[in-house]
């Protein structure tokens, strides 16, 4: 990647093809747009001319060639390797609440392992009435169930403890997406199992180049764990683990284990590598704090955001975000337009779901001034979104996970917003 | 033991926050086969895949390694990435060194410094190392290399200490009490609120940091293509 322009720049480039200088009061409606004039009223384009393609000759479709910048990115600097690295979901682009597979961010810690499902096996065994050993085809003869769920990855906006970092919801909080899974209930394979009364734990552990292992308490287990084999309708993609992943509500991405291989029963937890030197929360005292599986209530203004400009100057304005909690639905989402002195309702659109994304809207007319603009999502625990300093009086800034702060955009007079901090 | 009971309480505690339906549940799955879907593993293919570790041993298999069998396989396999002394190259791992660095500005978490079992090292080796080449090494090589990586870090100091499944869970690491059970329930209990503030809830603010200072956000290149896209 070249750098060539500063971000400054390059936004004011984006914003020019995009729509004209957005700060220009009212440019010409017909070139309000952009785009070719000769395609446009009262012409008449070739499109409607001339046939396009038949059926079946885009016999899996993708999103049209227009919406070629709806794409996951990395930030290259972020991690050693491609293969043990993370990339993004694009949600400033997203609406609704169920994300594409395709754009499903992604972390592997040894690349996407690529499996033939006639040769990956799932194994249960350790303390166990009868160890089991599964196909994909087998598991699909278990009783099936469908539910919606996020997963955020708990380092997500974790590049933000220290200040704003990177301009762009989908670097600043894009390690999450939310999508249909089916699959076999946990407890259905378990109880099939029979675990003994002595098993406690579970050590869950993937099939790809790092074998990722993690220990999950036996309650957790037992209530609303998923082993799922598809997402939104299809099969999950090899990057989300092909053939199956562990789903576990409303827990830190990282316990999510992909290409599930072998989830063994017994009476300790393991105390594996991404749960202690990895995913503990490394307080001032110097102590850090483990087994922080669930994810606190947390939301985020999708749109506008630093890679979602406002291109029509003043006027009617959507603000469109997203909230969550890893307890439960969420209750209600206020915006603030003044950097956190006032708040204001905002409207609950779609479903709201238990441990599921929850899309929010709030409409208003902007007068073009500066905007300090900030989500708070209370969930149905009563548990209320933190402010960034609120977390950091506890937590100090070198916790790397769980960052569920309020997020500030400061958004510009001629329509260019910013990630911020304020005080 | 006493231990893994606390455990089991505190998770559930734990748990009583995530779904307070988890405190009613009955913790019991042992209803027995209804599907009779799948079949039992052979032996055999239990011990080809049951590589985990715990803490207390259970997992160890045998074998025995030196600290200087270790840093030869170190040297070959593993020091172009985490480097000759475990310093670590580039954004590699840093492996040892960071003592004393956990309430610092700049903590640096490696082995010695910050990871509570040395079980879990040879764990996580035996699981995804060397990188690229996973469960590549014998036994035996495991064995050597964790001693390796526990004498850079000082917990073992004889060139010549042999690691086996024997003593490996006897071993102390330096960090093994600083870790505390997730508190937020309580440590953070003012974030539940009845009702959210909605009007005046603080001074008129000011910005205090911009991420364009900072200037580290990806870009597309030149030729207009996103990184990270075919």
């Amino acid at each position: 990647m070249s750098k060539i322009d500063s971000p400054r720049q390059s936004r004011r480039s984006f914003l020019a093809a995009g729509a004209g200088v957005a700060a220009s009061v009212l440019a010409k409606p017909a070139l309000a747009g952009g785009g070719n004039p000769a395609n446009q009223p009262p012409n008449v384009p070739e499109w409607t001319k001339a046939l396009g393609e038949g059926v079946a000759v885009r016999p899996y479709g993708k999103p049209s060639k227009f919406e070629k910048d709806v794409i996951r990115r990395d930030v290259e600097w972020l991690t050693a390797s491609r293969e043990s690295s993370v990339s993004f979901t694009p949600l400033h682009e997203l609406e609704g609440i169920i994300t594409p597979n395709g754009l499903c961010f992604e972390r592997h810690h040894g690349g996407i392992a690529e499996i033939d499902p006639a040769d990956h096996r799932l194994m249960i065994h350790g303390l166990v009435e009868r160890p089991l050993i599964l196909n994909l085809e087998e598991l699909k003869r278990y009783p099936r169930v469908n539910r919606i769920h996020f997963m955020e990855c708990a380092a997500n906006s974790g590049m933000e403890w220290r200040g704003a970092q990177l301009n762009g919801c989908q670097f600043t909080h894009g390690m999450i997406h939310c999508v249909q899974y089916t699959g076999v209930s946990l407890r259905t394979l378990l109880e099939e199992a029979g675990v003994k009364t002595t098993g406690k734990w579970l050590l869950v552990e993937g099939a790809d180049a790092a074998a990722m292992d993690r220990s999950l308490p036996i309650e957790k287990a037992l209530d609303d764990c998923i082993i799922a084999y598809k997402m939104n309708g299809e099969a999950l993609y090899p990057e989300q683990g092909y053939p199956m992943r562990l789903v576990v509500p409303g827990w830190q991405g990282n316990l999510w284990v992909k290409w599930l291989r072998r989830i063994k029963v017994g009476d300790q937890p393991w105390h594996t590598r991404e749960e202690t030197s990895k995913y503990t929360d490394l307080l001032p005292s110097g102590k850090a704090r483990r087994f922080t599986w669930s994810m606190d209530a947390k939301s985020v203004i999708t749109s506008p955001s630093p890679q979602a400009p406002i291109k029509h100057g003043k006027g009617f304005t959507i603000i469109s975000g997203l909230a969550w909690s890893g307890n439960g639905k969420v209750k209600r989402v206020d915006v603030s337009l003044d950097g956190g002195r006032n708040w204001w309702p905002t409207r609950l659109d779609g479903p709201v779901l238990d441990k599921a994304l929850t899309r929010f809207y709030y409409e208003f007319d902007w007068n073009g001034e500066p905007l300090l603009l900030q989500s708070r999502v209370q969930d149905e625990t009563g548990y209320v979104q933190p402010s960034k300093a609120e977390l950091r009086k506890i937590r100090g800034v070198n916790s790397i996970y769980h960052n569920n702060g309020i997020q500030t955009w400061h958004v510009q007079a001629n329509g260019e917003v910013e990630n911020v901090e304020v005080a | 033991m006493s231990k893994s009971l606390k455990f089991a309480a505190v998770a559930l505690l734990a748990c009583a926050l995530c779904a307070p339906a988890l405190a009613q549940q009955k913790a019991d799955a042992k209803s027995g086969p209804r599907y009779h879907i799948g079949r039992a593993p052979t032996a055999d293919e239990i011990r080809g895949w049951d590589i985990d570790v715990r803490p207390d041993g259970q997992g160890l298999p045998e074998g025995k390694g030196t600290v200087a069998q270790g840093e030869k396989l170190f040297m070959d396999n593993c020091s172009s990435c985490h480097g000759e002394f475990g310093e670590g190259n580039g954004r590699w791992p840093v492996l040892a060194g960071g003592k004393g660095s956990l309430t610092s500005d700049n903590p640096v978490k490696t082995v010695g410094s910050y990871w509570p079992y040395a079980s879990t090292v040879f764990d996580y080796v035996r699981h995804a190392m060397p990188y690229g080449n996973a469960e590549s090494f014998s036994v035996d090589e495991y064995y050597a290399l964790v001693a390796y990586v526990l004498y850079l870090n000082d917990v073992v100091t004889d060139q010549n200490f042999e690691l086996t499944n024997k003593n490996l869970a006897t071993i102390k690491m330096p960090n093994e009490q600083g870790f505390v059970m997730d508190d937020r329930a309580t440590s953070e209990k003012s974030f539940w609120q009845k009702d959210p503030c909605m009007k005046d809830c603080i001074a008129p603010v000011k910005i205090t940091a911009r991420a364009a200072v900072i200037d580290v956000t990806p870009e597309d290149g030149k030729d207009g293509k996103p990184r990270g896209v075919e």
